[in-house]
């Protein structure tokens, strides 16, 4: 303070104060800056991480698909043209397809190992597919007609470009003379690119070409139903008791402490409860939706029940004291003034809940969902594979097309949450009460 | 008689139970409902409630009960000789293998598919007598409802003080999920506790969870020591904590005190948007781009690199946890009363010094406790490191190997084919348990910190 001139003016404008004044201000500076550049590092992790994801899926979004002249001579049908369901399944599928493809290529080839490697262009599925259109479509029989049937996972990767074919052959899984086929073929115009509708509407498969995850979605529906139908009644309940009916005494308070810890409990300790409770004690059948749907029901209720109650504290007491003003009783005033008021607020939660439970994977794989299905669900005790799950099992194949596919389904789960997230969003701003 | 089919049964009694009540005090009073104590519809109420409820108890009690008593008595009944150094369980399991006539069940012995047979019988039977024991139950239940309905019957009261008990019912199952989960857990690591000693198992170096398939096998002795499982987990989550920590925190802060109104509202949201993305879909972010980048730049530095590593998974954790160290501060510094910034300005501090000197230390408690929380997030993580970090319980500080996780291991042991009962399947439920108390800890810390915090401001 002693080196302070007294004359204040000539001290504000000196040298001294105005340099002190801008180291300051800089100072200030690189905290803003710090602060902008984590907001900006942040959005960048955000876009690189949907970047490359959509970016691996590029390619799982088309089926590479070959055209074949397939004839299918009415002799080889029981009983012809007019060959039932069962007859046409005992026909030799691949004999024809294989006929086919040596046909488009030049002719059958003399030595094993290359029939084999012609096979190769098509994927196994190829000759399932053709039976099921002839299954729907008998008047097909009898004659020959062009099919574009699926092509092998190795000849999606090269006709896509996700595998370069000037690299030598060695360092490929496909042979030169694979890929002499394939671009013969694609002289012929008989390769072509089609939306993969496999992808969105068959279920998981050994053969990536063909893998869909639709029995992926009916598992997570088939879950997520569970969840809802015992979680929603639960949190609300519980909701409504310790925001309107509680005394303030160390039972509530246990409760309170007890849903904030459970928040924060690692969502594959619930895995494990469930794998000990619902299977081991009850005898529920592993890996059905039931028992996931339990153990997201638990995992999800501390969520369903601050959302609730928070949605249930907003209602104004003044619409309280005027139900009980006429007459109602405090279980009255709850079920037909607050409840009703607070409903879009829980309706809000809820939604969100369901996307946190929908995205959830750790504890379904403690409960023995990670076993390949091949069939969707059909009841709540069948083995499922949600979608989650899926896509962890994907991700974990070998197969090259996998990794694709695997990103292809991740844009799907992504599209479900953002459809509840924005349904969430809408239901807050517009339905919700302003008081 | 399944226990569905008395389940619908009892679902039906009881809506007809509902009926009845309101038929009931509808005649009584020849419909002049102003004499009665509760309107009519009260009175179907309590009728459906008393039908309802202890059939439901009884069913479920029931259900529960069927799962082991058929089993306990089949298996006691089995001469000692048979019973002969083998497990009871297994020999349940066994016997069910047996009256499914499963695939690939061989030597049935006459004593055993007569006991397979028997047990097929009491179930049936179980079945039986849940099923009309739920339904007696309801009917029963149903005339000592009917019994008090008069005008003067405080039905409305009746019905409430069932739904309180209903409400409060429901409030309980956070209790006992609490209880359910610490008491498997104890329950199941005693039984590993049995078979490893807890000195190994807190102090072992050494994690190899291997148990041999057939009795008296060798070289197949598991090792299970949880330091480098614990060592790779803590590394893990510091190096999240170093991705995400700073980050978080310094945006939280930009936001709250610097950022433009139009700025903070589109950025807040984006910023969230990263804790909406399924933990799943990080791990394959982690394992396709992140860690193929992460182990090229560790071989170009020279250092032993793997394709699977704690650096790829602890980033891609720390990226997840942004939102959530980020929120959690912005809430906190935003609570920091404003008399404490003007009274800063007013000393002429700038806006940078207020925020350094003031507003960060009044914060501090807030903020601690919300890096304490998302540590112990990612502590618990598993998705991102089951596919990201490895499966090796590799005792190494270097971050470009692979490390193990306590999740992970909980994971891989649990997923694999082992029976119920080997110590390599209950070794996962002692990680979980120390999983378990290591989070329980941290946010009883952090939750008791953070209610001190706000009672000082509010």
């Amino acid at each position: 303070m002693t080196d302070r001139p007294e004359n204040f003016t000539e001290w504000y404008t000196s040298e001294r104060f105005n340099v002190g004044v801008r180291r300051r201000r800089t100072r200030e500076g690189v905290l803003r800056g710090l602060g902008m550049v984590s907001i900006l590092l942040a959005v960048t992790m955000l876009v690189t991480l949907f970047g490359s994801i959509f970016y691996q899926a590029r390619t799982a979004f088309v089926q590479t698909q070959i055209g074949l002249e397939v004839a299918l001579p009415a002799a080889e049908f029981d009983g012809g043209t007019q060959a039932g369901a069962d007859a046409i399944k005992d026909v030799n599928f691949r004999g024809l397809v294989a006929d086919a493809l040596y046909a488009s290529l030049g002719g059958r080839p003399d030595s094993r190992g290359a029939r084999r490697e012609m096979l190769a262009l098509i994927s196994a599925d190829a000759s399932f597919q053709l039976m099921e259109r002839v299954i729907e479509e008998p008047s097909l029989i009898g004659q020959q007609s062009r099919f574009w049937l699926p092509a092998s996972d190795d000849m999606h990767n090269i006709v896509q470009g996700v595998v370069d074919r000037d690299v030598t052959e060695d360092d490929r899984r496909t042979s030169d003379a694979q890929i002499n086929w394939i671009e013969r073929l694609e002289d012929q115009g008989m390769v072509r690119s089609a939306f993969a509708w496999d992808l969105l509407l068959r279920n998981d498969s050994r053969d990536p070409e063909v893998a869909g995850i639709f029995a992926g979605v009916v598992g997570s529906a088939l879950m997520l139903t569970v969840t809802l139908v015992v979680s929603l009644p639960l949190g609300v309940a519980a909701a409504v008791y310790l925001e309107e009916f509680a005394p303030k005494n160390w039972f509530t308070r246990l409760i309170d402490v007890n849903i904030r810890n459970l928040a924060a409990v690692p969502s594959i300790v619930f895995g494990l409860l469930a794998l000990a409770v619902f299977i081991r004690v009850f005898g529920m059948p592993r890996s059905s939706p039931l028992v996931g749907g339990l153990a997201l029901s638990l995992l999800t209720l501390p969520t369903m029940i601050i959302a609730a109650r928070a949605a249930i504290a907003a209602v104004p007491p003044s619409l309280r004291t005027a139900a009980m003003e006429l007459g109602a009783s405090k279980m009255q005033t709850v079920s037909k003034v607050v409840l009703p008021n607070a409903l879009p607020g829980i309706l809000t939660g809820t939604i969100i809940s369901m996307a946190e439970a929908l995205g959830e994977t750790a504890p379904l794989l403690m409960i023995g969902m990670v076993a390949f299905v091949a069939d969707a669900p059909s009841s709540f005790l069948d083995p499922a594979a949600p979608l989650p799950v899926q896509i962890y099992t994907w991700s974990t194949s070998p197969e090259r097309a996998f990794a694709a596919k695997t990103a292809a389904a991740i844009i799907v789960l992504l599209l479900f949450l953002f459809l509840m997230n924005a349904a969430a969003i809408y239901l807050r701003d517009r339905v919700q009460k302003k008081w | 008689m399944t226990p569905a089919i008395a389940t619908y049964g009892v679902l039906l009694l009881s809506v007809f139970g509902y009926l009845l009540g309101l038929r009931w005090a509808l005649r009584l009073e020849a419909g002049r409902v102003r004499a009665m104590h509760s309107r009519p519809y009260y009175h179907g109420m309590w009728v459906a409630l008393c039908m309802l409820l202890p059939a439901v108890i009884f069913l479920l009690a029931g259900l529960a009960l069927k799962s082991f008593v058929p089993e306990w008595i089949v298996v006691r009944g089995l001469p000692a000789d048979y019973m002969e150094g083998k497990r009871a369980s297994l020999v349940a399991a066994r016997l069910w293998s047996i009256a499914n006539e499963q695939f690939g069940v061989s030597n049935v012995q006459p004593l055993e598919q007569a006991a397979a047979d028997r047990l097929v019988w009491l179930n049936k039977l179980a079945d039986w007598i849940i099923g009309l024991g739920a339904l007696v139950i309801s009917i029963l239940m149903g005339l000592y409802a009917l019994r008090p309905i008069d005008r003067a019957f405080q039905a409305r009261n009746a019905t409430e003080r069932i739904f309180l008990w209903i409400l409060i019912a429901c409030s309980a199952v956070a209790i006992l999920t609490t209880v359910g989960i610490v008491f498997t857990l104890i329950f199941d690591s005693l039984r590993f506790f049995a078979m490893v000693s807890p000195t190994e198992f807190f102090f072992g170096l050494n994690w190899r969870p291997i148990t041999a398939i057939r009795e008296g096998q060798l070289g197949q002795e598991g090792s299970f020591g949880f330091i480098p499982v614990l060592v790779g987990t803590t590394q893990i989550a510091m190096l999240a904590m170093l991705v995400a920590g700073p980050i978080g925190l310094f945006s939280a802060i930009y936001m709250v005190e610097f950022a433009p109104h139009g700025v903070r509202s589109t950025a807040k949201p984006v910023i969230e948007v990263l804790a909406g993305i399924p933990t799943v879909v990080y791990g394959f972010f982690a394992a396709t781009l992140v860690a193929p980048l992460v182990r090229d730049f560790g071989e170009s530095l020279g250092i032993p690199s793997s394709s699977e590593s704690a650096l790829a998974a602890g980033a891609v954790m720390g990226i997840m946890i942004i939102p959530f160290v980020s929120s959690l501060s912005d809430d906190v510094i935003s609570s920091v009363p404003g008399r404490l910034r003007q009274a800063a300005y007013s000393l002429g501090a700038t806006r940078g010094e207020t925020i350094v000197r003031v507003v960060l230390p009044a914060a501090l408690p807030g903020l601690v406790s919300a890096m304490v929380l998302a540590t112990s997030r990612a502590i618990g993580e598993t998705m991102i490191v089951v596919m990201a970090a490895g499966l090796a319980a590799n005792l190494t500080l270097n971050p470009f190997e692979a490390v193990t996780t306590i999740t992970v291991q909980i994971t891989t042991v649990l997923t694999g084919d082992q029976p119920f009962d080997s110590p390599m399947t209950l070794s996962a439920f002692a990680l979980a348990l120390a999983l378990f108390a290591i989070t329980l800890m941290l946010n009883l810390f952090a939750l008791q910190v953070m209610e001190r915090y706000r009672d000082q401001y509010d």
